[in-house]
């Protein structure tokens, strides 16, 4: 691959992952968000075998299979289950609404590019000049955790952080050594295994997954 | 003692017997799981989880006999143990143990008052036996990104573990607990890949390296530029794990709701094997970065901490909420530790984080003892326990009294010694600091406490539904709590045993 096809490849699939994140914003059908975490899977799959054929290394194909299966087939699996059982399709009014979303996702972004200049000096190259995707995608999973209501909404943040992650990983260090991203990968299929009962849990105690029913322990 | 001393090194640092030493407390737990998967909650799957702790206990005896002197330990490339290691195993053997002898008739308690069934205790039987797993694998994994992921199982296996009970308070601390402990780790992961990436260009080769030894050998050669946005957020990350401010906001309501045994697990154990892994990040830190940098970042966070919980325990009304937020508190002064980071602090640091892990796993414990006794966690509810309950109050406000820092407990000593090397390192100012805030949580704690021991049994404030009072405490509850009090005293007046491998430890993780 020409270094020019690299680099454009490279910045349609970071490009696809940044715009992705920020559609979740908008989205407030509960599965059309999940359709997008689904292509969000597949870019971060595309960005893993996109970083194997740079390194020409097979063990990066195999991790650029394990996202695929893991990041856009098992995982919204789990999240379409918890919304077939609940029944509830949108989101509940949230915090604060789209346009402020939206113009808080430019901001983060834009913080984004901030935090990561003392990361791309260490090393500038087009793969970790593309690092403020990365750390973007973070931000705007840490806003969809503070600013949403609903239990599974809770849940594509933190999956949203969780890729913002592994696109960090992938653009920094062309992946982290195997036995870790193999930990890392059964952590996250778990913790949302484990959200998945609570959520139905909560459905049963509460009637709703609604968080702002959670305020019965308190000081 | 000599015998196995020589046995050990005779065997070479990665011998059979330092790979015995080390699969051992893994292996046993995952058998006494397997039990519990198999045939269910028996008096035999609950005694072979203590003996799973013994195991631990009996590795980390035989890992510090072999560390002390400095030398390490190694499986293959993947497990690792040095006398900081084998301190960390011997806290969670003791507590391990005093916490899965206490199981064995809390279960029984359980579900004799109809509390659990057969399915609850299984679960028990099994997730707290892997709970133990993953904490030795934290604290044995040589690289710092398979110890993140055990860090990160422990959240995992004790979720169910904190909702055993049911209902929508137990359900709301478990959201509250996955989620905050999750996206928190998940910020020291992002700190965790920050330093594999500043590894790779810091001459150690292309591909870099998580394994600490590698990265503390060559740490002055990471980019400060990385490091500087990497360590914030691995101390904010293992800080939500170790309960510490902005991110405590789980520990509370989880601990306040896990069954007693759990509790004192994860107040005694995983909260310092937290800890543990920030204690290990500060070492490649403080030679990355400056000094001045790092001790500000963990002093502010251990301070904050300790505010926090000062202010909390005064008002405090639920007495496992009070030994909670006291958790708090004194992660906030193993903190203090961290930041001053000198051998000394470090050894004091271990010898608090051995202390406050006894002194929490026999208050749960009793903490237990005294819900299922008097059927309320209100602080108001238990009036006059010292007079119908003599040996369960006892025990109860012995341990109070070490949490205090009383004499002749150990926690009197490692505070009198975390305040000596802070000061020394001259930071007089946090000791002052320091100190009111104790003076406040003195005053709260044994205000409470002297209620619940003491107080008259005024009309109308006990709940209707409160069950008539077992006789006294059963020798199989009472046991492994005296046992705990009396491991605090002895390592409170006499701390040989211990003296060679804390200095060995502090060696490897204090910087002057």
């Amino acid at each position: 691959m020409t270094d020019t096809g690299y680099v454009q490849i490279l910045d349609l699939v970071c490009g696809g992952i940044l715009l992705t994140a920020v559609l979740m914003l908008w989205r407030r059908e509960l599965a059309a968000i999940v359709r997008l975490l689904v292509v969000q899977g597949v870019l971060l799959a595309l960005l893993a075998a996109l970083m194997g054929v740079r390194e020409s290394s097979t063990e990066l194909f195999v991790v650029a299979a394990g996202v695929l299966v893991l990041k856009a087939i098992v995982l919204p699996a789990v999240l379409r289950r918890v919304l077939r059982d609940s029944g509830e399709a949108r989101e509940a009014e949230p915090l604060v609404n789209v346009t402020a979303s939206l113009l808080a996702a430019a901001l983060l972004t834009l913080l984004a590019y901030g935090l990561s200049r003392p990361l791309v000096a260490l090393a500038p190259s087009p793969t970790t000049r593309a690092l403020p995707v990365g750390l973007a995608v973070v931000l705007l999973g840490f806003f969809v955790l503070v600013t949403r209501r609903r239990a599974l909404s809770q849940v594509v943040g933190f999956l949203l952080l969780d890729n913002g992650i592994t696109a960090t990983a992938f653009l920094a260090t062309a992946g982290v050594p195997l036995v870790v991203e193999l930990g890392v990968s059964l952590d996250v299929l778990l913790v949302v295994l484990v959200m998945q009962v609570l959520a139905a849990r909560m459905r049963l105690s509460f009637g709703r997954t609604d968080l702002d029913g959670l305020r019965e322990l308190r000081d | 003692m000599m015998a196995i001393s020589e046995m050990v090194h005779a065997a070479a640092a990665s011998g059979p017997a330092a790979t015995a030493v080390l699969l051992a407390p893994m292996l046993a737990p995952l058998v006494a799981a397997s039990a519990a998967v198999l045939v269910g909650w028996r008096r035999a799957v609950s005694w072979s989880a203590v003996a799973a702790s013994v195991v631990i206990l009996v590795s980390g005896v035989l890992a510090a006999v072999a560390t002390a002197d400095g030398s390490v330990l190694t499986v293959g490339g993947t497990l690792r143990a040095d006398a900081l290691t084998a301190v960390m195993l011997l806290v969670i053997g003791v507590v391990a143990v005093i916490a899965t002898w206490s199981g064995v008739s809390y279960i029984d308690q359980e579900l004799a008052a109809g509390h659990t069934d057969g399915r609850g205790a299984r679960r028990y039987g099994v997730l707290v036996p892997m709970f133990l797993t993953a904490m030795v694998l934290a604290v044995l994994a040589s690289n710092l990104g398979v110890m993140w992921a055990a860090i990160e199982a422990t959240t995992i296996v004790t979720a169910f573990l904190v909702g055993h009970r049911g209902g929508r308070q137990a359900v709301e601390a478990t959201w509250k607990y996955v989620m905050i402990c999750s996206v928190g780790i998940a910020l020291a992961y992002l700190g965790t890949v920050l330093v594999y990436y500043a590894s790779q260009h810091a001459g150690i080769g292309e591909q870099g390296s998580l394994d600490w030894s590698v990265l503390v050998a060559n740490a002055d050669q990471l980019d400060p530029g990385v490091m500087r946005v990497a360590v914030p957020l691995l101390v904010l990350g293992f800080g939500t794990k170790a309960g510490l401010m902005p991110m405590h906001s789980w520990l509370p309501d989880a601990h306040s709701q896990a069954p007693a045994p759990v509790s004192a697990l994860m107040s005694g154990v995983l909260l310092s094997v937290a800890v543990y892994a920030l204690l290990r990040y500060r070492v490649v830190a403080v030679a990355a970065l400056d000094l001045q940098f790092v001790r500000s970042l963990i002093l502010v966070v251990a301070l904050a901490s300790v505010a926090l919980a000062a202010s909390m325990l005064l008002a405090q009304r639920d007495y496992k909420r009070l030994l909670a937020y006291s958790s708090i508190e004194h992660m906030g002064l193993v903190m203090i530790g961290v930041a001053v980071g000198t051998p000394l602090a470090v050894t004091a640091l271990l010898l608090h984080i051995l202390g406050h892990g006894l002194a929490k796993a026999v208050l749960f414990c009793a903490s237990g003892q005294i819900l299922a006794s008097e059927g309320t966690t209100q602080i108001s509810g238990v009036r006059g326990l010292l007079a119908r309950q003599p040996v369960l109050a006892g025990t109860f406000a012995l341990g109070v009294a070490a949490l205090l820092g009383l004499p002749p407990f150990s926690i009197f000593v490692s505070e009198l010694a975390l305040a000596r090397a802070a000061a020394d390192a001259g930071l007089a100012w946090a000791v002052a600091v320091a100190l009111v805030l104790l003076l406040v949580v003195f005053v709260a704690v044994a205000g409470h406490t002297a209620g619940m021991l003491f107080g008259g049994d005024a009309a109308g404030q006990r709940p209707p539904h409160t069950p008539p009072h077992t006789p006294s405490l059963p020798r199989v509850a009472a046991a492994p709590l005296v046992t705990g009090l009396i491991a605090l005293a002895v390592l409170g007046v006499v701390a040989w045993p211990l003296e060679q491998l804390l200095d060995a430890a502090s060696a490897i993780a204090g910087t002057s």
